[in-house]
């Protein structure tokens, strides 16, 4: 299955891109996305080991199985206001 | 029938047209909260602010936030809206209407939606200073897998 990672702010420089898209094998989790990503030679060596993240827009636990076409957006410390 | 209403916008925002979309014959109060650009934070003389935000999701936030105020203080309608872009010193980066029968609820309703709105909304801000630099401003952290996390209404 493919899902799609979206970065924002320093996530977004750490990745350096807004979204990339990951190929991951059937039944795998919101935790396999991210140690995918943090074993890229790039700045997402950088993310965090337990980010927040969201799952088609909630949030959503680590352990949330993906599903093809599934948003996955990596949440860095919210700033709103 | 109170509704909330939600928005994400590169346009400055419109004080008195909010306001006045809130208000129903039923509504005896209406509040608004204008967060504005401040000329410092943390000792440090800023420039100017750049927000950004994850739109889409930060809408569906904010309105679910929004409808939590309602059904909690039994207030009437609620709007808020959120900057994003370049935003000068002085210039609203949010603002929160929020009408009721009574002026009470509508105090408790506009403190609820802007502080769960810091802790829940994806919207970051990059600081930029007087002295040309620019930093992400430090944020707060939702803690993993908790009911708000998990998306549930709280």
């Amino acid at each position: 299955m493919i899902v799609r990672s979206l970065f924002f702010a320093q996530y977004r420089d750490y990745a350096g891109a807004d979204e990339i898209s990951v190929e991951l094998p059937e039944e795998a989790s919101v935790a396999d996305l991210v140690d995918r990503l943090r074993a890229r030679a790039s700045g997402l060596s950088k993310l965090p080991s337990r980010p927040v993240v969201a799952v088609n827009m909630d949030y959503a636990p680590l352990a949330t199985a993906l599903r093809d076409g599934d948003e996955v957006a990596f949440i860095p410390p919210v700033a709103g206001g | 029938m109170a509704a909330a209403h939600a928005a994400v916008t590169a346009e400055p925002i419109d004080a008195a047209r909010l306001l006045g979309s809130v208000v129903s014959d039923d509504d005896g109060a209406a509040l608004l909260f204008w967060g504005v650009v401040r000329n410092h934070n943390e000792g440090r003389p800023v420039s100017h602010l750049e927000y950004h935000a994850y739109a889409e999701m930060a809408e569906r936030m904010m309105l679910r936030i929004g409808d939590e105020a309602i059904a909690r203080f039994g207030v009437g309608d609620v709007r808020v809206v959120h900057r994003v872009g370049r935003l000068a010193i002085g210039e609203a980066s949010v603002a929160i209407a929020v009408a009721s029968p009574h002026r009470g609820e509508a105090y408790e309703a506009s403190r609820y939606v802007i502080e769960e709105l810091k802790k829940r909304v994806p919207v970051w801000k990059r600081e930029g200073y007087v002295d040309g630099e620019s930093e992400w401003v430090p944020g707060f952290t939702l803690a993993a897998e908790t009911p708000e996390t998990a998306g549930r209404p709280l």
